[in-house]
């Protein structure tokens, strides 16, 4: 990759010193874009592997009966295939999206913490390379599921120690991008740059790292808490010595809720990016969707027992559980009444971006609305572990999460890499998506409200139908990346005949100071904080701002 | 092709693939893709709710979809190719964060109201006590010195081992079937008093609109009052391990009189077997593995078959080991009783299987760290069982008789 | 909000590139994949353990070396100082957070589990079918009497003169801050010094109290959730009191060799921010754990 690669091309490093050569360029480097070019590798591998997970997976559920591999095999795949995607593709990808984006979007030269910004990557690959390495050990990976329960998680074998320390890892490269990223926003912001003048990424990227920096740490307690009491004698999760299984599920879910909103802000931000773009009109209600966003930043932290209704809680705390989490729906919707309202009476035009954008509001609402569903005590009684779970959070994951990431590399990597990508392939890549993402995950809500349960190699009878459409839906879905992988490739090395032939302003309703600078951009932009021209703010927030 | 297009045809093609499943549901009355409706009250009112939110997120998603679509079809580039320009409107935000919230008002009161019934355990008119193992259901009928196992028909589990090339299809009630079900009168409110002895398991059975974790150490107690007689399947809803799919729960409920003589047989079948001892605790065993101990001391009376004292032959013996050993620890040992190191065990050459009798009976019996115990097995599957382990794999620990096992429940 | 870039003309510091981050990544790796070895008795060996961890240590050293090298070089802005004011306190308020893990055990322990296994609230059968006879109540190591029979160790002895020795470092760290504001430099060193000798007098009473436990107490981290609250925390704590200290030292050779000048001093406020926060900390120890 080294050699070939142009990715952050341009060397009008005056003053500065150039990058290394070779390998060394990527293992030393301080500079913000090439650490976002290897955070997107490096999420672009894992949701490679972690889809060769779901895999193994979906081909074992094809039929009932046991075909292919070993229960044990299969709860492995279970637990990594979620560890991978969300600790290894979803978050890192965002976070590459946040070293390229965010210094150019709020005019700065770099991250606050350029050095430490390379620490929190280079930690992945090496926290990822230890989970992964369990597989191969004596008695198999951890089998647990994601969410590492005592007392099942105690009877891991060799892969346990491994598996905490990587989590402790991986703690430690959140928490290190997490700061980064708000110290940038809050301290580099070019003159003018007033906090609600910013782009709605930069706000929902803010809220996401001050959740991660909150969150990241209670879950390096909650597995040392695990890793003393399997080694070290504590009684923590067991009643014979005072102790509860349950508490570590709150303390895992005091985690484990705020980061699923980890997981969709930075999304929720790059949709209200690209909308406006594309209906060539400025975002409606941009001081709502700042304060829903932070609304839902707030509500993420009083919620976290709604995925324990079944866990036997006095009934004022499922009650309180049950209000709060509903109340969530009240702060997204305004989102998403206020996408539809950006579109609305627009003049849109649907680039690949755009239509991944409005795929994400299409599905992600879906997703939203078995939330909704989950959350009320006594109906999710019924649905608590089963599919429909498994539903409702791909939904909000996968059209959720993944489609926003794939809609933010098709925006901007004409500007990362000034060549165009091949839009015919584009909206292939959408459509086909599209189809199978609800091909594999909506039978799923079938299958769920019949009385499937989550985690199982093997089911009843009649659940076979569903199964097999879900199985096609996966295996369609997969596929239907290696056009996405070509198709950004091409744009990376030039293939295909693609040239360096864009303007600036790749989109014309685009607005931000990304969109001021060459495409593709200079390997050092903004060394001196620039003047924000009122037109380039997408915050417009009332008559002023756009008129001043 | 639109958006709208292909999703009316994928509704229109789940819904005809839906039609085709009704028959073959085994929650009696789910139809095959929805939340069945029930046979208690309780269970009514869940899918009541069920229906209603869904009515809810489907009437408001028609309006959000509606005006998505239409906006993508009449405010695209080539029909307005000049956009509006507003972009704020303090009325309309205000509209659309009050009527939801509103609408969701309308949804948590009745939600609180069913909530709070159900988790009214009090006048209840019997107690069962539901015990989580790895893998497998304890019921225990409190009061009625009545208690059993209840594990996968042995016939869906041979089945559902690898390669054991038997076409599960033709498995009647393939993976939701149990040798031993939970038998419970109609008409009268059962409350539960749900526990497990290892990890976390979770007793659900769709039909009742009960599921709730079975965590050890700790009992959470739920109730149900069956109202048709039927037979009711359900799952372990929480992962428990590599079985975690294949502990289903049956219960079968009948009639007041019907019960009676149920509960009268189990009693007068029952052996005067001693209470298994809490499972052993040697050094060696690792931290992680210490069974909750008071709980595994309620392995109390259980259904074991008289003792048949009389000697019987070796190759009896094998042949019936292992059906057994098939049924029982396969499971965890494997079929080749290779186990799967490090948690369980391989049987090859094992120290117990080529040692004393004694030993291996008691292990068997009485369980040790994350092996169960077995006191539900008979005097003869135990010393068969023990017998096929000790003649199998290469493995020379002699016979073992059923008088030997008697002996030893004392 | 202000707009803090207006105000200079210089640029923000960007390091150059460096390979510290790769190879402390390495060692850290090293580390505690050779304790994860040790813990599953997988004949790894000492050697990742000891390499990785000496490593780590002499990159940390070589990192903050290079830190220490710009910032007396005169390239940190006040721009970057203040980038370091914001990522020390979103660090602080990390390390708040983790040891809100442990204080929540601590208070679902006392205020939920043990109540529950004591048959309160609507757990009244788990007391009576499966732990009869428990009565809750704190200290506890629970109805199974894990470790068995222990005491604690009371509040207003050592633990008390241990508060006061924290509070003490605290008012000497802060007359050291005056001190260097003032310029005053030889004050300043000796009440650095005073609050290192509070720091490691806290920390030997600490290990005293540690051994006393496990030797006369039978406390230990075996005893139910007592021990088990009672060790993390405070050890826990003690760890990074243990770091502070370090990084007091640190400071107090740099002030020693001529470092910091009275209006730009960020690298002694943070560590005066670190220590402070340790020692907030043991107030909470203090109270919930020793005290009440
Ligand atoms: C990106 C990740 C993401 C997001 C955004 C969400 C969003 C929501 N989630 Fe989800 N959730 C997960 C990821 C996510 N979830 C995961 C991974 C799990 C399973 C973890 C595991 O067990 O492994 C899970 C599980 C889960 C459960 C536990 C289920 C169980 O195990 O029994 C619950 C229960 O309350 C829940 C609720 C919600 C709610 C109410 C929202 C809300 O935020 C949704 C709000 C959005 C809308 C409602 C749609 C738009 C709104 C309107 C158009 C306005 C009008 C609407 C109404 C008034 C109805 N989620
Ligand atoms: C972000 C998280 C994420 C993502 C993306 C996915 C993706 C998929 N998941 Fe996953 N899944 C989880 C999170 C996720 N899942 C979690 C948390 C669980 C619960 C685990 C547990 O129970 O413990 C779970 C469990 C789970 C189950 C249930 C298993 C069980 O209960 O036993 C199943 C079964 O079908 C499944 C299937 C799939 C499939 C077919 C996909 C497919 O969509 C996969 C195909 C995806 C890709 C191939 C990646 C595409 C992405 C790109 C192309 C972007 C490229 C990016 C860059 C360039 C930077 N998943
Ligand atoms: C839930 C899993 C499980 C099941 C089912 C199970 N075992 Fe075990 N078995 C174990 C475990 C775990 C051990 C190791 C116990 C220990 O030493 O800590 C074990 C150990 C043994 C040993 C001793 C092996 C040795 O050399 O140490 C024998 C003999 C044995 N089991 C027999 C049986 C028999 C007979 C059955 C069925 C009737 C059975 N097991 C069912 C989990 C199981
Ligand atoms: Cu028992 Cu799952
Ligand atoms: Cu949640």
């Amino acid at each position: 990759m080294a050699h070939t690669n142009d990715l952050a091309h341009g060397h009008d490093d005056h003053a500065h010193h150039g990058p290394d050569k070779g390998i060394m360029r990527w293992i030393k480097t301080t500079n913000h874009k090439d650490l976002g070019t290897l955070y997107l590798f490096f999420a672009f591998t894992m949701f490679f592997i972690g889809g060769l997970m779901s895999l193994v997976i979906r081909a074992e559920l094809f039929h009932p009966g046991m075909q292919f591999v070993q229960p044990e095999f299969f709860n492995q795949m279970t637990t990594m295939h979620a560890l991978v995607m969300i600790f290894g593709g979803v978050m890192p990808a965002f976070v590459g999206l946040a070293n390229w984006m965010v210094p150019m979007m709020i005019g700065c030269s770099d991250l606050a913490l350029p050095r430490v910004n390379n620490w929190g990557f280079w930690i992945l690959p090496f926290g990822f390379a230890m989970m992964l390495s369990t597989l191969f050990m004596e008695g198999g990976g951890p089998a647990g599921g994601w969410t590492m329960y005592p007392p099942l998680m105690l009877q891991t074998g060799n892969a346990f120690p491994f598996l905490i320390f990587s989590v402790h890892l991986l703690g430690i490269s959140s928490i290190t991008g997490a700061i980064n990223v708000v110290v940038t926003i809050l301290n580099m912001r070019t003159p003018g740059m007033t906090l609600l003048k910013m782009p709605l990424f930069v706000w929902t990227w803010l809220i996401t790292a001050y959740l991660l920096i909150a969150v990241m740490p209670v879950l390096a307690g909650a597995v040392t808490m695990l890793l003393t009491d399997k080694y070290f004698g504590t009684s923590f999760f067991t009643a014979a010595g005072g102790g509860d299984p349950v508490l570590f599920q709150h303390v895992f879910w005091f985690f484990g809720h705020p980061e699923v909103y980890i997981l969709i802000l930075p999304a929720f931000g790059i949709v209200s990016t690209i909308i406006p773009t594309f209906a060539r009109k400025s975002l409606f209600g941009y001081d709502s969707m700042v304060y829903a966003t932070a609304a839902i930043g707030f509500l993420s932290f009083i919620v976290w027992a709604h995925h324990m209704f079944t866990v036997g809680m006095p009934l004022a705390g499922e009650l309180f559980f049950m209000f709060a989490t509903m109340l969530i729906a009240v702060p997204t919707g305004v989102k998403v009444f206020n996408w539809v309202a950006t579109m609305w009476r627009g003049s849109m035009s649907f680039e690949t971006p755009m239509l991944f954008a409005i795929g994400f509001v299409f599905l992600f609402t879906i997703g939203g609305f078995s939330g909704l569903m989950l959350a009320m005590t006594p109906v999710d009684f019924q649905y608590h572990d089963t599919y429909f779970v498994v539903a409702h959070f791909h939904y909000v994951l996968v059209p959720g999460a993944v489609f926003s990431i794939i809609a933010a590399i098709y925006y901007w990597i004409p500007k990362w890499t000034g060549r165009m990508y091949n839009e015919f392939w584009g909206k292939t890549h959408f459509w086909l998506s599209a189809i199978f993402i609800n091909l594999t995950f909506f039978p799923q809500h079938f299958l769920g409200l019949a009385g499937m349960q989550r985690r199982v190699p093997d089911y009843a009878l009649q659940f076979t139908d569903f199964n097999e459409i879900s199985t096609i839906g996966a295996f369609g879905f997969f596929v239907t990346q290696f056009i996405f992988i070509f198709n950004i490739l091409g744009c990376c090395y030039g293939w295909f005949g693609r040239k360096r032939d864009l303007p600036d302003r790749v989109w014309e309703g685009a607005r931000g100071l990304e969109w001021t600078v060459p495409s593709p951009a200079p390997y050092h932009t903004f060394e001196d904080p620039p003047v924000l021209p009122a037109a380039e703010v997408t915050g417009v927030h009332d008559a002023e701002a756009v008129h001043h | 092709m639109s958006k709208k297009g292909w999703l009316a045809r994928l509704v229109a093609g789940t819904g005809m693939a839906l039609m085709a499943l009704q028959a073959a549901a085994y929650t009696q009355t789910s139809g095959g893709y929805n939340m069945p409706t029930g046979v208690t009250e309780i269970a009514h009112e869940v899918h009541g709710l069920h229906m209603k939110v869904f009515a809810v997120c489907t009437i408001i998603g028609i309006l959000v979809f509606g005006v998505m679509i239409y906006s993508i079809i009449n405010h695209r580039r080539s029909k307005n190719p000049k956009p509006a320009d507003f972009h704020e409107s303090v009325k309309v935000e205000i509209a659309w964060t009050l009527i939801p919230f509103l609408i969701l008002i309308g949804l948590a009161v009745p939600a609180a109201g069913t909530l709070i019934k159900m988790e009214d355990t009090r006048n209840s008119e019997m107690t069962v006590k539901v015990t989580g193992y790895q893998w497998k259901w304890q019921y225990e009928y409190v009061g009625e010195d009545v208690s059993f196992f209840s594990t996968l028909s042995s016939e869906s589990n041979a089945a559902r081992q690898t390669g054991s090339g038997v076409d599960v299809t033709q498995v009647p009630n393939y993976l939701v079937d149990v040798d031993n079900p939970l038998v419970l009168p109609v008409g009268k409110k059962v409350r539960f008093l749900i526990t497990a002895n290892d990890v976390i398991h979770a007793w659900w059975v769709p039909e009742f609109a009960v599921k709730k974790d079975a965590i050890p150490g700790y009992i959470n107690e739920v109730w149900t009052k069956i109202e048709q007689p039927g037979t009711y399947r359900g799952v372990c809803a929480e992962l428990c391990g590599r079985d975690h799919g294949f502990m289903p729960i049956v219960v079968r409920a009948v009639p007041e009189e019907e019960f009676k003589a149920f509960l009268a047989a189990k009693k007068g079948g029952a052996s005067e077997v001693a209470a298994a001892a809490p499972a052993t605790m040697s050094d060696a065993a690792p931290a992680a593995a210490e069974p909750a101990a008071p709980a595994a001391t309620e392995v109390a009376a259980v259904d074991a078959k008289p003792a048949a004292a009389k000697d019987e032959e070796p190759a009896e013996l094998m042949k019936k080991g292992e059906k057994v050993y098939k049924a029982n620890c396969a499971a965890c040992h494997q079929a080749d009783g290779t186990g799967l190191p490090p948690n369980f065990p391989s049987l090859h050459g094992s120290k117990v299987a080529n040692g004393p009798a004694d030993a291996h009976i008691l292990q068997v019996l009485k369980g040790k760290n994350l092996m169960p115990p077995f006191p539900q097995l008979s005097d003869e599957d135990v010393a068969a069982v023990a017998t096929y382990q000790r003649q199998s794999w290469g493995n020379k620990g002699g016979v073992i008789q059923p008088s030997q096992v008697a002996a030893l429940r004392k | 909000m202000e707009t803090p870039a207006a105000h200079h003309a210089e640029r923000y510091f960007v390091p150059a590139p460096s390979v510290w981050p790769f190879i402390l990544t390495a060692a850290l790796v090293a580390l505690v994949a050779g304790v994860s070895g040790y813990l599953e008795d997988d004949h790894i060996g000492p050697l990742p353990i000891y390499g990785g961890g000496a490593l780590a240590i002499a990159i940390i050293f070589l990192w903050f070396r290079d830190i220490v090298r710009e910032s007396e070089g005169g390239q940190y802005s006040a721009q970057v100082d203040r980038t370091y004011r914001w990522g020390m306190s979103w660090f602080i308020f990390s390390e708040v957070m983790f040891f809100g893990a442990f204080f929540g055990a601590l208070f679902y322990a006392r205020e939920l589990s043990l109540p529950w296994l004591g048959g309160e609230g609507s757990k009244i059968a788990t007391n009576l079918v499966l732990w009869p006879g428990f009565e809750a109540s704190w200290p506890s190591n629970g109805p199974a009497n894990a470790g068995g029979a222990f005491k604690t160790i009371p509040a207003f002895s050592v633990p008390l003169l241990n508060t006061i020795l924290l509070l003490s470092s605290g008012v000497t760290i802060t007359l050291a801050h005056h001190a260097l504001k003032a310029g005053k430099r030889l004050p300043c060193i000796l009440w650095m010094w005073a609050t290192v000798a509070f720091g490691a007098v806290f920390l030997y009473f600490q290990a005293h109290e540690y051994i006393e436990a496990y030797t006369e107490l039978n406390l230990t981290l075996k005893s139910g959730i007592y021990g088990s609250t009672f060790f993390m925390l405070t050890g826990f704590h003690g760890l990074h009191v243990t770091l502070g200290t370090i990084m007091l030292i640190v400071i107090t050779l740099r002030l020693m060799a001529g470092h910091f000048k009275p209006d730009s001093h960020f690298g002694f406020e943070g560590v005066a921010w670190y220590w402070h926060f340790v020692d907030i900390v043991w107030l909470g120890l203090f109270i919930v754990v020793y005290w009440l």
